[in-house]
């Protein structure tokens, strides 16, 4: 699978994209094949506060319910609405089209700390 | 239990080499799922899939009063039994309660085989064992047998091409002990998918070969290995239990929906008196099916309210995949044990509506 070299990770199988101090916020490929058949996704409104290490939202799959935390702190702008309707695109897209959540973000270095593609493929090779 | 290394059947590596995902089920390592867990249940429904079932036990129990010990210790009629038929059955506590749910198949009259729940199985030996006033032969078998279930509408059709024994005239819960994929097999057409198949019991070095053979005979009819994830979607769909979310050592087969499992007027059997006194004084709570009605999914232990009051629990509740709705089973109090109640189940915190209906959920055409 294709971990995006410009993406940041987290331990609990977030991604985070940064353009400016807007981060973009999902759950990796990986994260998805544990869960397997996604059937609900249940995300914060714009306006919400995520805090980076704190429970935003959930996803809830065929065997079981899993909580997503915030890999960033900061605003939630917008939502991915979509999700909502079609949660299996997680499962097919989960780097791409199926982002969870938009976040304004109050400090980049938060993402800068996070893991690099290569430390979280390492990270999940050995969990695995 | 981490001490323990996690037991494996003999297809652990054919199913860590198919890409399946495995878990530790029971202190087994066994596969969730494949190529997905709702790929593979309507796999089940509408073609063939394999799953491999080897985790679960055997007990073989012989003796010229081999029957009186088996009727004595299961709560269904083993007398009825004729040679080459398979029962549903319970074995209970004098309390009532449940040691596990299992088949039992009777081979003649002085030998029977029961296949019992994996992380029972000991518990049920010594059961047995300590209930054997008829000097029967009790031995603990699982170790003797790996066990493949090839279930779904053309189940039939591709095992029939790897056996020479008529499978068409095996009826459901019957079986015969014959060849299968060139091996010494006994041929049950039993299942927990509420489909039609066959559990076949073979030798465990034979696995990996009778296994490949399965999956290569039913390439054709579309056939995939399937994992215990669909496994239980199928079983929750036709309302079959599963010991230790249905039934377990405080729940009585009246309470789980089991009383026709039950024959009182069998003779004296472990648990008798418990269930004729719950009969006597009525059942407080029993095992209902319900529908979700807003948006969530009720799960295994999540707790429901009628009026406000909490008034008991899910036992087991996912998406079911051939419905396309959110079902569940769940103890209710007995008033409250019929369809077209109007309840809630807390799901995180927040109560969701749902409501009692008939069950089975699905079952299939023709059966």
């Amino acid at each position: 699978m294709n971990y995006p070299e410009s993406y940041r990770y987290t331990k609990e199988h977030e991604w985070v994209s940064l353009a400016g101090d807007t981060a973009t916020v999902g759950i990796t490929f990986h994260a998805q094949e544990e869960l397997g058949d996604i059937v609900y996704v249940d995300l914060p409104k714009p306006g919400t506060q995520v805090e980076k290490g704190k429970s935003f939202g959930s996803v809830e799959s065929v065997k079981a319910v899993s909580d997503i935390y915030g890999p960033v702190s900061g605003e939630v702008v917008e939502a991915n609405d979509t999700l909502a309707s079609a949660p299996e695109k997680l499962n097919q897209d989960p780097h791409g089209e199926a982002w969870l959540i938009k976040v304004r973000v109050a400090s980049p270095e938060e993402f800068n700390n996070l893991l690099s593609a290569a430390d979280y493929q390492t990270y999940i090779g050995a969990e695995s | 239990m981490t001490d323990n290394p996690l037991k494996r059947t003999p297809l652990n590596e054919v199913h860590r080499a198919a890409g399946a995902k495995m878990v530790d089920f029971g202190g087994w390592d066994m596969p969730v799922q494949y190529s997905g867990l709702i790929d593979e249940h309507n796999t089940v429904r509408n073609a063939v899939g394999l799953f491999d079932v080897s985790h679960m036990g055997e007990i073989e129990i012989r003796g010229p009063e081999a029957m009186k010990l088996v009727d004595y210790v299961t709560t269904n009629a083993v007398a009825r039994l004729k040679d080459g038929q398979a029962q549903y059955s319970g074995l209970l506590y004098e309390h009532g309660g449940f040691v596990d749910d299992i088949l039992v198949h009777k081979v003649a009259d002085d030998s029977f085989f029961l296949c019992v729940n994996a992380s029972n199985q000991e518990k049920d030996f010594d059961h047995i064992c300590g209930a054997n006033q008829f000097e029967c032969e009790v031995e603990f078998a699982g170790d003797k047998y790996s066990q493949l279930a090839i279930q779904g509408p053309k189940a039939l059709g591709v095992a029939q091409t790897l056996t020479d024994t008529p499978l068409s005239a095996i009826k459901y819960y019957w079986f015969v002990d014959g060849t299968f994929a060139g091996v010494p097999a006994r041929i049950a057409r039993t299942g927990y998918t509420g489909e039609d198949g066959f559990e076949v019991y073979i030798s465990p070095e034979d696995a990996v070969r009778v296994w490949n053979a399965i999956m290569a005979a039913g390439e054709s009819a579309g056939i995939k290995p399937c994992g215990l994830g669909a496994r239980n979607t199928l079983r929750l769909e036709s309302k079959m239990a599963l010991y230790g979310h249905e039934i377990g050592a405080s729940i009585s087969p009246l309470e789980a929906d089991l009383a026709w499992i039950v024959k009182l007027d069998k003779g004296d059997f472990i648990g008798r008196e418990a269930l004729r006194k719950q009969r006597e004084k009525g059942l407080t709570r029993k095992l209902t099916g319900f529908e979700m009605r807003g948006r969530g999914i009720g799960r295994d232990g999540y707790e429901i309210w009628i009026d406000g009051q909490p008034a008991g629990w899910v036992t087991s509740g996912s998406p079911a995949p051939t419905l396309n709705k959110n079902i569940g089973l769940c103890y209710l109090p007995i008033n409250r044990a019929q369809p077209g109640e109007k309840i809630e189940i807390v799901i995180r915190n927040q109560p969701v509506e749902a409501e009692t209906v008939p069950t089975p959920f699905y079952k299939r055409q023709g059966s």
